[in-house]
């Protein structure tokens, strides 16, 4: 298993990767952690004449954590999970990563390439889809930043233009209860079903919840009818059945090798339940 | 036909280099090249973990790296884990407690092993199961490679590992 030929380039900073891209155009693409892509690679599926490896792009690194938390893209799933600051003040990340594939692979696996690939079992895109998180993007027009609600098209196909590196994802702290819930069949396996939940309360009701559906469709979902079924309840009883069958109405699950569609609904229901529980006792 | 390129690597200590594709593996390079045979190729689709080494600090599966990413790298392979005095106390306690049977996954094992007590020196069992996750064994049942894991953690703490009930069966701390 051996991918064909390519010329490999290292830069050091966004502009020199850029300018591979400028250069060889869609025979051209970045490896982050490349374990969605070497694989790819060595199945002969995907054939790229140019790898540019970001590893040295020292801007492309780095956690802050304020009112406002930016993750550089080519932090990886390792770097996250101790990072101490950002699990103190967005331990649903910490929580989601935990339950990426194994060690190994959270060594190398990056939060960037994580969002940036498409694949509907990624766990991050998700759980940026709960977070309202916002992906800044670079190419050679300069810098934009697009909202993770909006970023993601259909599998493997975002609103990312060829020539751009998605560098850096941004979204405010979250303030509330949180949960990531993720079912699968053994560990290290993608999800099939998983939910990301944050949940504010106040004097026992709920002021706001953000619910996220991860592998359910070719997307990662949204489901703000699933939030707003909760917000002014305790969360319990009627205001959740009503939740997950709003989550229900929003999903579009495929028969695949983790099970048919009617099966991918009922897991979702349980996690999702689970999730918000989880969420509700911990705001 | 892409050009070679000049890989320098220190392996188990000592300072290497070759010419090589940027597309060849890690696992390839370090196998054919510099005849580091302890990693092994299992699945070679990063799931088994039998090519674990360890790069710079970090637990990887050489094949699922490319060579030219590990360009100026640092790797221990379990070639680099005996000493002239004798074997690492992670070998001597897989030995100890058969924690192994056909032997393919141990290089894996005890170098993810060896990283997993250095970034946590004295792990309960269920970190162990937790933090060896990404290495696949199909003969023991994983059973014995926890307990030798346990042991020479005990070990490394200054315990005597067969005092250590962590160590130790249900049965046998009844």
């Amino acid at each position: 298993m051996i991918p064909p030929a390519f010329e490999y380039h290292r830069p050091t900073d966004i502009a020199g990767a850029l300018g591979v891209i400028a250069e060889h155009g869609d025979e051209a693409r970045v490896i982050a952690g490349g374990h969605s892509l070497i694989p790819m690679m060595k199945l002969r599926m995907v054939e790229i004449a140019h790898l540019i490896d970001l590893q040295d792009v020292a801007d492309l690194k780095g956690i802050s954590v304020g009112e406002t938390i930016r993750i550089g893209a080519m932090v990886t799933q390792h770097d996250l999970i101790n990072d101490e600051a950002l699990a103190e003040a967005a331990p649903i990340l910490r929580e989601a990563a935990l339950q990426i594939a194994d060690p190994q692979v959270r060594y190398c696996g990056t939060v960037g390439g994580n969002v940036a690939n498409g694949d509907p079992g990624n766990d991050m895109p998700g759980l940026m889809q709960c977070l309202d998180a916002t992906f800044t993007l670079v190419g050679p027009e300069g810098s934009r930043e697009v909202p993770a609600r909006e970023f993601y098209e259909a599998a493997y196909t975002t609103t990312r233009e060829d020539d751009e590196i998605l560098t850096a994802i941004s979204f405010a702290k979250p303030s509330s209860g949180y949960a990531y819930e993720k079912q699968k069949r053994k560990i290290g396996d993608y999800a099939t079903a998983a939910a990301a939940v944050l949940i504010g309360k106040d004097a026992g009701k709920i002021t706001s919840a953000s619910i996220a559906m991860t592998n359910l469709s070719d997307i990662p979902i949204f489901s703000e009818a699933a939030g707003d079924a909760l917000t002014g309840t305790d969360g319990t009883g009627e205001a959740l059945d009503k939740a997950v069958a709003a989550m229900l109405a929003d999903i579009d699950p495929t028969e695949d090798n983790r099970g048919p569609v009617e099966f991918k609904k009922h897991v979702a229901g349980v996690i999702l339940r689970r999730a918000i529980a989880r969420a509700v006792d911990r705001a | 036909m892409a050009e070679k390129m000049h890989l320098k690597l220190t392996i188990n200590g000592e300072q290497v280099e070759t010419l090589c594709e940027p597309r060849e593996l890690l696992i390839h390079v370090l196998r054919e090249r510099f005849n580091i045979t302890g990693p092994h190729i299992g699945c070679e689709t990063s799931h088994c973990g039998a090519c674990t080494v360890d790069l710079d600090g970090k637990s990887v599966k050489a094949c699922t790296l490319f060579a030219a990413q590990a360009q100026g790298a640092a790797i221990t392979t379990v070639e680099g884990l005996a000493s002239p005095e004798g074997m690492h106390v992670l070998q001597e306690m897989f030995r100890e407690h058969h924690g192994l049977q056909c032997g393919y996954c141990t290089p894996g094992m005890i170098t993810r092993a060896w990283r997993l007590l250095q970034e946590n020196p004295d792990p309960t069992e269920e970190e162990v199961r937790f933090g060896m996750a990404g290495n696949l064994c199909r003969c023991t049942g994983y059973q014995n490679i926890i307990k030798a894991i346990l042991a020479a953690a005990a070990i490394m703490n200054g315990r005597d590992a067969a005092a250590d009930d962590a160590v130790k069966t249900p049965e046998e701390v009844a």
